[in-house]
């Protein structure tokens, strides 16, 4: 039967699925799978402080999530430089000084692979717990700021102009990006937790109609995503993170063949009348 | 008791060494219809803009009503292909609806049957009879329209037209309308502002009679029996729009 590390590793992954599923949908919506990325390589900067001074990785994450998310909109408003660019510049800058601060205090030990591409058969107790109460915290804000957030989705100003309160949406929303990506480190790594936000929402964005159904949906195959995964990679002794993205990946493509044969058919019935 | 919505006052706004518009003073109250006219980057949609507060002028103050019911008909809007979005969401967007409402706006506008479509599908014109739809169904207290019936084929266009003024008298709204159809505009509406980066004139449309300066601005093809609103052009223009006499502080 399952040892506890598993049954540990089903509750991390279950969790986080069922967060990055709506905000997974935003970041599509949003234009926004490149700042995801920004956010998790500069994670590594987070990973080598809560090292150096011995602090909790998720919260040292976490913050320097939030101060490159703030620099990000301090830039936008200082340079004319678009935004793709900008976020190239802090992703990989970020990233290098984290690498440089990693040389220099030589006693730090980190299992890059680790970090990179995350390890969730090593949760603990508190990293679930974070995961859980963390999500939870999230997922209720998201659902407090959905409409100014969504309205502003669709047309930023039409929402502002009809007084909803978007840069307060906005802003909380990149903590929420910033902080789901802190929880997810340890368990699918900086390089794949990208992935993992966008891949079921663009498989739900094949099955769904109206937006709620596009995020629930992104849920669903998430966690569908992660359970498979985490079964293959015992049976095939594979690394969990990558799996569990294949599956997603696995699930996108099975999601765009009935729409097609849908669309083909369709098409038939148009040109035959 | 002080009835206008909306009030600017000597507003512009200034971007990239440049004044976008300036000087502009307008006032929208309860149950009436306020047009801008003017070219293209004439400074209708900015000043709009800050009609709403969506820009914050650089010069003079925007004063908004406090808690009235804003809906904004913008010129623009494209719709990210990613966004599974019907038009009974589109509607719900600012505010949640009953259906029965979602219907009843739908319905004035004539796309009723288009309401669980999802909004890519919809021709230009049936968009922005779904931007009408949505606006309505807020039953706001301030209206702003930019440009509200572009694509909309022509028997549409005086029907939506109509549609505007039945509003008005229904719920008794203030109208902000930017609009290039001047029959409309001069036969349907309370006061018109003349914009080219600038006020060049405004008034009552009925008030005055069309001149020669306001030919060479709107083009001559207009027909005079329903051009009814006189262009008080008291000063000539640059190609670029600014004023050649220094008869602006009049």
């Amino acid at each position: 039967m399952f040892d506890d590390f598993i049954i540990r590793a089903f509750a991390a992954g279950i969790g986080l699925a069922l967060i990055t599923g709506p905000l997974g949908c935003f970041i599509i919506w949003r234009r926004l799978s490149y700042f995801g990325d920004t956010i998790a390589h500069s994670a590594l900067l987070g990973v080598v402080i809560a090292y150096a001074m011995n602090f909790n990785l998720i919260i040292a994450v976490f913050a320097v999530s939030c101060f490159v998310a703030l620099s990000l909109l301090f830039l936008q408003k200082r340079t004319n430089l678009p935004d793709d660019a900008l976020l190239g510049l802090l992703a990989h800058s970020v990233l290098a000084i984290g690498l440089v601060l990693l040389g220099i205090l030589s006693f730090i030990r980190v299992d890059l692979m680790g970090l990179l591409f995350g390890d969730i058969l090593s949760v603990n107790i508190t990293d679930v717990l974070f995961v859980w109460v963390g999500g939870s915290i999230v997922l209720i804000v998201l659902i407090l700021i959905w409409r100014p957030l969504f309205a502003a989705t669709v047309n930023l100003e039409l929402a502002k102009a009809e007084g909803l309160n978007v840069d307060l949406a906005n802003a909380i929303f990149t903590i929420l990006i910033a902080s789901v990506i802190a929880i997810s480190i340890k368990i699918v790594g900086i390089l794949l937790i990208t992935g993992l936000l966008i891949i079921p929402a663009a498989a739900s964005r094949n099955l769904s109609s109206t937006p709620i159904q596009m995020a629930i949906i992104s849920s669903v195959i998430g966690l569908v995503s992660v359970v498979l995964g985490l079964q293959t990679s015992m049976i095939w002794n594979s690394p969990t993170g990558p799996t569990i993205l294949a599956i997603a990946l696995g699930v996108f493509i099975l999601t765009l063949i009935p729409l097609k044969k849908l669309l083909i058919s369709k098409k038939k019935i148009e040109l035959s009348n | 008791m002080n009835k206008s919505l909306v009030e600017l006052n000597n507003c512009g706004v200034f971007r990239n060494q440049k004044w976008l518009v300036r000087g502009v003073s307008l006032k929208v109250s309860q149950g009436e219809i306020v047009t801008l006219i003017g070219p293209n980057g004439s400074g209708k949609s900015t000043t709009a803009k800050m009609s709403l507060d969506i820009l914050k002028p650089d010069e003079g103050t925007n004063t908004i009503k406090k808690d009235i019911r804003i809906s904004y008909v913008p010129q623009k809007i494209s719709i990210d292909w990613s966004l599974p979005l019907r038009s009974i969401d589109f509607v719900n967007l600012v505010t949640k609806h009953k259906t029965s409402e979602i219907n009843d706006a739908l319905g004035i506008t004539g796309i009723q049957h288009l309401i669980n479509e999802d909004v890519r599908n919809l021709s230009g014109g049936e968009f922005q009879r779904l931007l009408m739809a949505r606006a309505i169904a807020k039953e706001p207290h301030f209206l702003v329209l930019d440009e509200p019936v572009q694509g909309v084929d022509y028997s549409g266009e005086i029907a939506l037209y109509k549609t505007i003024q039945e509003i008005v008298k229904k719920i008794n709204c203030g109208i902000l309308l930017i609009s290039h159809n001047l029959h409309v505009v001069m036969s349907q509406t309370d006061y018109v502002i003349c914009l080219n980066g600038h006020v060049c004139c405004s008034g009552i449309p009925s008030s005055v009679i069309k001149d020669q300066e306001y030919i060479k601005l709107f083009g001559s093809n207009i027909d005079p029996t329903l051009s009814l609103y006189k262009h008080n052009h008291d000063h000539h223009h640059l190609p670029d729009g600014s004023i050649d006499k220094v008869d602006k502080n009049k």
